[in-house]
């Protein structure tokens, strides 16, 4: 078997594994949450026997054990349950399906973060070549600064500055980001603009700064010398000669840098009002609507298990050693 | 081909190619700058070969690569003049010198399997320079290489350049680098060490192809080496450098015949040292029929069994990949071998090194090829010998202090050692140094892995004088790891060969070296180059009668 394919396969089979590895860990840690949604929801002055009787028809009950199987069993069937918080009214009308809370969330956040790795990735590479090709120059020490400085701070602080300078000094970009189905493209691609360079500015140091690294640590290979007495062009050493030999190190923290797009923004989230799956997930905590929480929480972890399959693959195709054995 | 000099049949020996006068180079290191290069002159003509020898740290590459008008980092050119015909090298801008550079002067250089870029196939890296200079388009480029991977011997010539570097043998990658830097047809070609990587029976072959190619096309070449037999082979004169310092200069006869200055006598002379064999039949070590494997189905030894007699000079010769260095492994236990037995004063030791006990593993000790990556760098020669005499002997403070510096005079440093660390220590201390490591354990046998081939010759016969005199003081069993046979010749009282992993004999020194031997042992000992400039040629001729003689016998 090709060996990228048989590493796929492996990985995906691991990834499964933690996965499941995962789901208990979730399950069992909302278990130990102090406070429960029938409390949550019937108040203070609630009976036992109203609490009781509302657990029960939730299902809570019973022991966790069995309500684990039932839970794992029906998200391997693609059902992730029914929300607790529609069941606030106690008629069957209102009972809310989780995925259909968290699909359009989920479409929002992968659209913000798309967009924003559309701006960052290439941004990242871009800046961290040229850094490595005039290392040490005025260039590379600015881009070093500048990159480091939006890096250092809180990401809502970001967010407000370019809220203050793009959206209300020179009014460029809406400030909010409240953007619903019923949005179109551009005028969603507009409204995501400030969130995305919010982002972009977070993550680019990262990525920047390993590609410049990666390429400086193979100048020093006798390859690239060989290179240079052939007469390579200085673009081209980089480019041709020593970016295809680093690509390993650099594409494992654009992996990084992507799940965190999508599994940690939630600060970005709120203060561009967007719609989020952290948000949802934020707000399912505080309403101990577990099915909801369980299903973002695994959401997660699915998110950087592919990613991190996705960087190891990348890893094996562009090493010839892996992709051509002997 | 296509320049105009070229065309115009300016590649008649005699004119002058590469001028360079009073060339001064610097490096930097220690904050601050040192002369490297100390006011050299070179003058090249066309289709002559210059010899560039000297011990490492002399300045040949870096003479070498100032020849193109290059520096490396941390290197730079201060004075004097490089004159490339008719061109001066330090005038132009480094946009001109780049156009040059691997089409007009090429460079190959002395590791091969690091020198190609492991990303791109073989082929794109052949044809990069001619096909980016514009000399060729790319498929005449493609089509020329495949000639030249064909002159140059290497096996299926069609579609070996569409192989990645780590999937041909490091004999192939060189050649493959010889191509490379012919494809543009370059009027310069500089050799860094282009066969110190390789071993004997690979070298011949490389030696051949490069001096063929070299001869059929004309060029120039300077040809970097420390390895006087192999610079007498390929070069009409030979240049001796020291320091930074021209030695002298001499055509390659004159120059093997009688050297003039002390210095390069001493060069000539290393090679004489010779130690009479004895016999003993009292064997302290025997590897019995074994078998190992670093896992998977391959055999790496097969059926070895190897004597060695207590206080003699047992060496290991065969080329790399023979499981010399295996053979090593499961003696000391770090690779339990798969059947078959190491016995030990006449008792089978444990396989493995864990079940071996602190008796057992103070009487074998070893010694290994790279003295850099053996020691911690940031121990200093007091922990470095300290530790084992604190581990096998118990010794402690002051004690063990008096026994380092004991040892430090046996391998004739002083006491200012002591608070070194390996940084400030000559390739040939921090040998020295792994040597009084091995020593301070007390043991029977020391293991010798490669220990000199890492070693300028005249450093490498202190060694080998050291570990001779060592062994006749305390009767110390050394089993001797080698590619080099001037190295068995001089300590070694048996030989054992090996190849593929197997066994092709064992016996006493004088019995192996003499005639009649089996067929790798005569391969091997015939590819060890002489000091005559005419061995190649005599071997080759003899090769070609032979293998003439087999085809008409198999025919």
């Amino acid at each position: 078997m090709h060996p990228v394919l048989r590493t796929v396969i492996q990985r995906l089979g691991l990834g499964l594994l933690t996965l499941l590895i995962v789901s208990i860990i979730i399950f069992s840690s909302l278990e130990l949450l102090p406070g429960d949604f029938a409390r949550a929801i019937l108040g203070q002055s609630a009976t036992p026997e109203t609490v009781a009787a509302f657990q029960k028809e939730l299902g809570l009950d019973r022991p966790a054990t069995a309500r684990y199987f039932e839970w794992i069993g029906n998200v391997l069937r693609g059902d992730f349950g029914t929300s607790f918080s529609g069941r606030s009214g106690g008629t069957a009308g209102s009972v809310r399906q989780v995925s259909d809370l968290i699909e359009p969330r989920l479409y929002n956040t992968l659209f913000l973060a798309a967009m924003t790795a559309i701006i960052a990735v290439p941004l990242a590479l871009t800046l961290g070549i040229m850094a490595a090709l005039y290392r040490n120059s005025w260039f590379d020490r600015a881009v070093n600064a500048m990159t480091l400085t939006t890096i250092s701070f809180p990401e809502f602080f970001v967010a407000y500055i370019l809220m203050l300078l793009l959206a209300v000094t020179f009014p460029i970009f809406p400030s909010l980001a409240n953007v619903s189905d019923s949005t179109p493209f551009w005028e969603r691609v507009l409204r995501c603009m400030l969130p995305a360079i919010t982002l972009t500015l977070v993550i680019v140091a990262h990525m920047m700064r390993m590609t410049r690294a990666a390429i400086i640590n193979l100048l020093a290979s006798p390859y690239i010398e060989m290179a240079q007495l052939k007469g390579v062009s200085r673009t081209n050493v980089i480019v041709h000669h020593a970016l295809p030999n680093a690509w390993a190190p650099i594409v494992n923290v654009i992996a990084f840098n992507l799940a965190y797009l999508i599994v940690g923004v939630v600060v970005v989230e709120v203060v561009f009002v967007y719609p989020g799956i952290g948000q949802l997930m934020v707000d399912s905590v505080t309403s101990r609507d577990i099915p909801v929480v369980q299903a973002c929480a695994l959401i997660f972890a699915a998110t950087y298990i592919l990613l991190n399959l996705f960087a190891d693959v990348i890893s094996i195709v562009t090493n010839p050693r892996l992709l051509h054995p002997r | 081909m296509n320049t105009k000099s070229k065309q115009d049949g300016g590649r008649e020996k005699g004119a002058v190619l590469l001028e360079m006068r009073d060339v001064t180079i610097d490096g930097y290191s220690d904050d601050r700058w040192h002369p490297i290069i100390k006011g050299v002159d070179v003058t090249l003509k066309r289709g002559e070969v210059m010899g560039m020898i000297g011990e490492s740290g002399a300045g040949k590459s870096t003479l070498g690569l100032a020849a193109m008008g290059f520096a490396r980092p941390g290197c730079k050119i201060t004075g004097g003049t490089i004159m490339f015909d008719g061109i001066d090298l330090l005038a132009i801008s480094e946009t001109e010198r780049r156009a040059l550079h691997g089409s007009r002067i090429a460079y190959v250089a002395q590791s091969a399997a690091a020198a190609f870029n492991p990303a791109h196939q073989l082929m794109n890296q052949t044809i990069e320079s001619a096909v980016s200079h514009g000399i060729m388009p790319k498929a005449d480029a493609e089509a020329d290489a495949k000639k030249l991977f064909a002159d140059l011997q290497l096996p299926d010539p069609d579609n070996i350049g569409y192989r990645y570097p780590h999937q041909v043998s490091g004999g192939q990658l060189q050649r493959a680098m010889t191509a490379m830097a012919m494809s543009s047809r370059p009027d310069l070609i500089i050799f860094d060490e282009p066969t110190t990587a390789l071993d004997v029976t690979t070298q011949v072959e490389v030696l051949a192809a490069m001096r063929e190619i070299v001869d059929r096309f004309h060029t120039a070449a300077i040809y970097i080496t420390h390895d006087l037999a192999v610079v007498a082979q390929m070069a009409d004169k030979i240049k001796v450098l020291r320091y930074g310092n021209q030695v002298e200069e001499a055509d390659t006869r004159k120059m093997l015949k009688s050297p003039q200055e002390e210095y390069t006598k001493t060069l000539w002379a290393v090679r004489s040292l010779f130690k009479e064999e004895e016999k003993n039949d009292d064997v302290v070590l025997r590897m019995h029929e074994v078998d190992a494997s670093y896992g998977g189905d391959v055999k790496v030894l097969h059926d070895v069994t190897i004597q060695v007699p207590r206080g003699r000079t047992v060496a290991i010769v065969g080329e790399s990949g023979s499981g010399k260095s295996t053979a090593a492994r499961v003696i000391t236990g770090l690779l339990p071998p798969m059947k078959g037995e190491v016995y030990f004063n006449g008792k089978p030791l444990p396989p493995a090194l864990k079940d071996r006990s602190k008796e057992q593993l103070q009487r074998i000790q070893m010694i290994y090829q790279m003295a850099d990556t053996a020691m911690n760098p940031r121990h200093t020669v007091r922990d470095i010998i300290g530790r084992p005499l604190e581990f096998y002997l118990g010794l402690r403070g002051a004690e063990r202090d008096r026994r380092v510096v004991e040892l430090l005079e046996l391998i004739e440093l002083n006491e200012d050692f002591i608070d070194r660390l390996p940084s400030e220590l000559s390739g040939g201390q921090k040998q020295r140094i792994c040597i009084a490591r091995a020593l301070a354990a007390e043991p029977d046998v020391i293991i010798c892995d490669e220990v000199t081939s890492a070693l300028d010759q005249i450093v490498q016969e202190g060694i080998l004088k050291l570990l001779l005199r060592l062994q006749s003081e305390f009767n110390i069993t050394y089993l001797f790891i080698t590619h080099d046979i001037a190295t068995v010749e001089a300590i070694s009282d048996e030989i054992v060969v090996m190849f593929q992993g197997g066994v092709v004999e064992q016996g006493p020194k004088s019995k192996i070296l003499n005639a009649p031997f089996p067929p790798y042992t005569e391969l091997l000992l015939s590819s060890v180059p002489q000091m005559d400039p005419d061995w190649l040629d005599t071997l080759l001729a003899e090769r070609a009668k032979k293998g003439d003689e087999l085809m008409k016998a198999s025919g």
